[in-house]
């Protein structure tokens, strides 16, 4: 089953003359991990509000196309609130989105709005809660946390909805290392745990392209590149140094020192060294220049 | 001939009015003058509030900072800011004129220029910055990284001696930080020194020689970074990761020796490509 369906998708904020959308054709697989990523100014942010209905309901602007989740739904036709059990939303700025006294409030917000009852409630929260390993968090304010904490809690207020897809646009840039990589393992936990959807929107292609099913880049408007990972840095990678995209520094070396079809690109520093130690041993044997 | 020290700081000891812990806990630091160095450190380690201290938004509880030889205690921050310019890591922290040219020219306007001279000046350094065709045009129109580049612009205009830059890389996509690393070595090669707070290890890896790491309010190691950024411990410490040569650096060391700024990408291939292509053999692979 599709989670996403996007078909000739085209957007243009009231405020602006150009269309920061053009054309947007996409599918997602329920379960799929995606990362999107681009330059600045790309319209990564716009996609991810056209997914959870901020788009067109919140921003206004000419809205072309649909965007369909599972099978049925189209996101133009229903009111953000009736779609925040099906998408769930993170932004950057977790403090933008954080506003109660205590974790547990926060996290229980949501669920009230959603009409829950107060055992279903209670319930939820100590699910997410032991789910995310936050329980420590519980009586602390949003606010006294680390960067990296909040966005956890953020995070746990989302998924307590029980969303079937979660997107999240670029919930690590404010973080340092250890906090995003803490951010995005705790991701790849709730995926295995609860068979979500996720879309992510982020510049740490570093981190996440080990992780992630497909990587789809962005360039002005439309869609440019769409594949598994190593696919897209073998074939891609000049396209994507070109446009401003941070393509990891083991495939770039990769790419000046072996040439790209002999053999799988490596995605991390352990799979760089085991390319290289294998291409020295080839040399050692034919005793010639491989490269 | 030896360089002078631009920036000293003696035991410096700071904590937040009304906060009960010390955020800054004995600081020993000598920059000297054209240095180009970079202070990393997880959030909320105390690099901010250190290099606050630098233009004298805040002062020592205990120790002493020099600027240029003036001690921060002495002077305020208007006297302080003509030898060094901050530039904030939110924009919208800095920015508030009505037009990108107003916003640029701000700080020469309040050192008493002539305003013909002032507005020459200021158009000069936002066409170096890619922005006097926005001259005109509100700030707060601008996207992220030009709204960044202003900031910028507004703070290089006065010229100042020492220019610190928080957090320049966050929100930057990887073809405006490469131009944000040639501005950052255009400027270190005119002899200004340059401090850049991030915690961005990649960035630093390519573009940066020296850094400072700091964690808990301490400076824990400081020297070459192709050192600094290996060592697991300080790493761990400071809540940073290594850059991803760094780790392919530590795998095969023991069959290469690697030579010069190997975490700079160029540099670790040529590296790697003159070990590939040798003739000897390699025992134990």
């Amino acid at each position: 089953m599709k989670a996403i369906k996007i078909k000739g998708l085209s957007f243009k904020y009231v405020t602006s003359s150009r269309w920061a959308l053009k054309n947007i054709n996409l599918e997602v697989d329920e379960g799929e991990f995606v990362l999107i990523t681009g330059p600045s100014g790309c319209g990564k942010t716009t996609l991810c509000r056209c997914i959870n209905g901020l788009i067109p309901h919140f921003y206004e602007g000419e809205y072309k196309g649909e965007v369909v989740l599972f099978e049925e739904i189209k996101v133009h036709e229903h009111e953000p609130y009736e779609l925040a059990d099906k998408v769930g939303m993170v932004f950057q700025d977790p403090e933008s989105q954080l506003f109660m006294t205590t974790v547990e409030r926060e996290i229980a917000f949501g669920l009230e709005n959603l009409g829950l009852d107060r055992e279903e409630m209670r319930r939820r929260v100590e699910w997410v809660l032991e789910l995310l390993g936050i329980e420590h968090l519980r009586d602390k304010a949003p606010y006294e946390l680390s960067g990296g904490e909040q966005q956890k809690v953020a995070i746990a207020a989302v998924i307590a909805m029980r969303p079937r897809i979660l997107v999240l646009d670029e919930p690590t840039a404010n973080l340092d290392p250890m906090s995003a990589l803490d951010v995005i393992n705790t991701l790849c936990k709730l995926r295995k745990e609860m068979r979500i959807t996720v879309v992510i929107v982020e510049h740490r292609l570093d981190m996440l392209a080990p992780l992630v099913d497909r990587i789809i880049v962005m360039d002005r408007g439309a869609i440019i590149v769409s594949g598994n990972p190593r696919e897209v840095f073998s074939k891609e990678i000049l396209r994507l140094e070109e446009i401003g995209v941070e393509v990891p520094k083991v495939c770039l070396a990769y790419k000046e020192l072996i040439n790209a079809t002999k053999s799988e690109v490596p995605l991390t520093p352990d799979e760089f060294v085991k390319v290289i130690l294998h291409a020295k041993k080839e040399c050692n044997r034919s005793k010639g220049s491989l490269v | 001939m030896p360089r002078r020290s631009v920036i000293e700081v003696r035991d410096l000891w700071y904590k937040y009015p009304e906060a009960k812990e010390w955020v800054l806990k004995g600081i020993n630091l000598t920059i000297k003058e054209g240095d180009l160095i970079a202070i990393m450190g997880e959030n909320g380690a105390g690099k901010t509030t250190l290099v606050k201290h630098f233009n004298g938004i805040l002062k020592p509880d205990k120790g002493y900072v020099k600027v240029c030889g003036l001690d921060t205690r002495e002077h305020t921050v208007a006297e302080l800011a003509k030898y060094v310019g901050l530039v904030f890591q939110n924009p919208d922290h800095q920015i508030f004129a009505s037009t990108v040219l107003e916003e640029t020219m701000f700080a020469l306007r309040n050192f008493g220029w002539d305003p013909e001279r002032a507005k020459r000046r200021a158009k000069e350094i936002l066409k170096k910055m890619g922005l006097l065709d926005y001259m005109n045009t509100s700030p707060f129109s601008l996207s992220g990284g030009e709204k960044k580049r202003l900031t910028i612009a507004s703070v290089l205009v006065y010229d100042p001696e020492i220019l610190i830059l928080d957090e320049p890389t966050v929100g930057q996509d990887y073809g405006q930080k490469r131009r944000l690393a040639e501005i950052i070595e255009r400027i270190n090669s005119l002899g200004k020194t340059v401090i850049v707070v991030t915690h961005d290890v990649e960035f630093v890896a390519e573009y940066i020689e020296h850094v400072i790491v700091m964690s808990r309010g301490t400076i824990i190691a400081e020297g070459e970074t192709t050192k600094v950024l290996r060592d697991d411990n300080i790493m761990k410490k400071a809540r940073l990761l290594p850059p991803q040569l760094g780790v392919v650096v530590k795998n095969l060391e023991d069959y290469i020796g690697f030579k010069g700024n190997f975490l700079r990408l160029p540099v670790f291939v040529e590296n790697l490509r003159g070990w590939l292509e040798n003739d000897e053999d390699v025992k134990g692979i």
